[in-house]
């Protein structure tokens, strides 16, 4: 009999959010199982493959010390009954009990299609930073970083000083918002630093704001971008286009769960509960917040998770972070033009090649979904789902289990 | 780092550095196209993050692995072509 991988508290993710909350939680006495699909802890922001960094370090030893149990290459992909978990580990279906749960799954990135984005070449922003974690070379190889968002400089940067040619950067955001968010950091000193900890590194790259990609041209695969700023157009060489509108967080979970969701986030209330009893969430669930938001909401979810009433210190700096969240998602709100790149041709859905004119005479993604198998492949939904709620304002359709494709083996044989 | 693993990239022996993703070994092979979608374009990796599931190949002859979720292994058989 394997054992029984059951806990009082349950945290799906290990990420800083994760890490932060099972930290708390078993240091508030509760009993902590720390779960994750990936083979170590960190998340997104602190992926690694041998060392990880310096501000990982702390929290991953805090965990360790808290006595909270770490479960890696473990993926939840169902919710059997109330209280459980089907979580695939080693290639077996392992049902997992909870009392309560804090789900912690971060965010993907929003992708928008324009001509020529599904060649090869054409990569995300945060996908080109986790491709160099996982071990991609990048030396001398020319890149265009465009999209939205202060993650541009950080991957520009981190390209860079792996021998990238960053070719140039395009933000989307007009400059005079930039400008408007860069006084806001001011009263961020942290963040500030983090800005101009770029400085050098992006020194005689050029930065282009009210400025985004119109194609991705190329045969094969990609060799020029295509950008404007509206009043004129330009091309940059390259042969990996890096591009990506922003983030979304991961709602599967805790849809199938039936938490209530706030337009892209979940509706959580003072200390990070959901609308379903028992159910906590944070990071980017929260909102888009990047690490720090991660780190304090994942403290408050912890906290109350454990049972324990959470300091009033814990939730001032969860609301400094939410303040800041939100002058972000003023600053980099999207543009209109982006909703009108794509033409008749352009594919949509990637996955079931559905090219956005057969969606014309649809007005919702379920009867995408009916008519066309737009948002039936195997991403189900996840990269046209986000694109076609900012492109034509539909909702998500409901979500299904299982989360991810998984053998049949897994789901039959469930100890 | 001195330890390196091999593996089989479509027949031919790849190294790669202990770690590393199936997908970064491939990319470091130069290979940027990595799947065919169902009407037959070549497609890359997009998300590196097993969201998109742009990045699938067959390895050691199980089809569908997100080569961004796996980690080279020793003696490990990738195949881009189906
Ligand atoms: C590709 C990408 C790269 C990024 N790079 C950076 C960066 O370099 N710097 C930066 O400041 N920010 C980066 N970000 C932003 C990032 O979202 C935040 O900085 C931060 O990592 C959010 O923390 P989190 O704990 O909320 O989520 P994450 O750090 O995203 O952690 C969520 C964890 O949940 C796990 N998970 C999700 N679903 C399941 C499931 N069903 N079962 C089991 N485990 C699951 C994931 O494997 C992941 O480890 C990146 C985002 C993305 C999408
Ligand atoms: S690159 Fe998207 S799933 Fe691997």
């Amino acid at each position: 009999m394997a054992e029984p991988f059951d806990a009082a508290v349950v945290v799906v993710g290990a990420g800083p959010a994760g890490l932060a909350a099972a930290a708390h939680a078993a240091e508030g006495g509760a009993s902590v199982l720390l779960l994750d699909r990936a083979p170590r802890p960190g998340g997104q922001i602190w992926r690694h493959r041998a060392t990880p960094p310096r501000a990982a370090r702390a929290w991953i030893d805090r965990v360790e010390r808290s006595g909270a149990t770490p479960l890696f290459g473990a993926t939840v992909i169902d919710v059997p009954a109330p209280g459980c978990l089907l979580v695939e580990h080693e290639g077996l279906g392992r049902r997992v009990r909870y009392e309560r749960l804090v789900i912690a799954t971060g965010a993907r990135e929003r992708f928008l299609p324009f001509p020529g984005w599904t060649q090869p070449g054409v990569v995300g922003v945060g996908a080109a930073q986790a491709l160099l974690r996982q071990g991609a070379r990048f030396a001398g190889r020319r890149v265009v970083v465009a999209g939205t968002g202060p993650l541009l400089l950080t991957v520009a940067a981190a390209l860079a000083e792996n021998g990238a040619r960053v070719v140039g950067i395009a933000e989307q955001a007009p400059l005079g918002r930039l400008v408007g968010f860069g006084r806001t950091l001011t009263r961020h000193p942290r963040k500030a630093a983090q800005g101009l900890g770029y400085g050098t590194r992006l020194l005689g790259i050029p930065y282009r704001t009210g400025s985004w990609i119109r194609s991705a041209d190329g045969r094969g695969g990609v060799e020029r971008a295509r950008l404007t700023n509206g009043r004129r157009e330009w091309t940059w060489d390259c042969e990996i286009l890096a591009c990506a509108y922003g983030l979304v967080p991961n709602l599967e979970l805790p849809r199938l769960l039936g938490c209530e969701t706030a337009g892209e986030a979940l509706a959580l209330d003072e200390v990070q509960r959901t609308s379903v009893p028992g159910v906590f969430a944070a990071g980017e669930l929260d909102g888009i917040g990047g690490d720090a938001l991660a780190l304090a909401t994942g403290g408050v979810a912890g906290t109350g998770a454990a049972g324990r009433s959470v300091p009033a210190a814990l939730l001032q700096a969860r609301d400094r972070e939410r303040a800041f969240a939100v002058a972000y998602k003023r600053t980099f709100a999207l543009r209109d033009e982006l909703r009108h790149l794509a033409g008749p041709e352009t594919v949509v859905c990637r996955c079931e090649d559905v090219p956005l004119g057969r969606l014309e005479s649809c007005r919702s993604s379920r009867e995408a979904k009916l008519l066309t198998r737009a948002g039936m492949g195997a991403c189900q939904a996840r990269v046209c789902g986000p694109a076609l709620g900012f492109l034509r304002g539909w909702a998500a359709d409901s979500v299904r289990s299982p989360l991810e494709p998984t053998p049949l083996s897994v789901l039959e044989d469930q100890r | 780092m001195a330890e390196r693993v091999r593996l089989m990239i479509d027949g031919r022996v790849v190294e790669a550095e202990p770690g590393t993703s199936v997908l970064a070994a491939l990319w470091n092979a130069g290979q940027r196209t990595i799947r065919s979608s169902v009407t037959g374009e070549g497609r890359g990796a997009m998300c590196g993050m097993g969201t998109c599931h742009e990045c699938q190949v067959r390895v050691d002859g199980v089809p569908h692995r997100r080569s961004c979720l796996e980690t080279v292994r020793e003696g490990m058989e990738v195949r881009t072509d189906g």
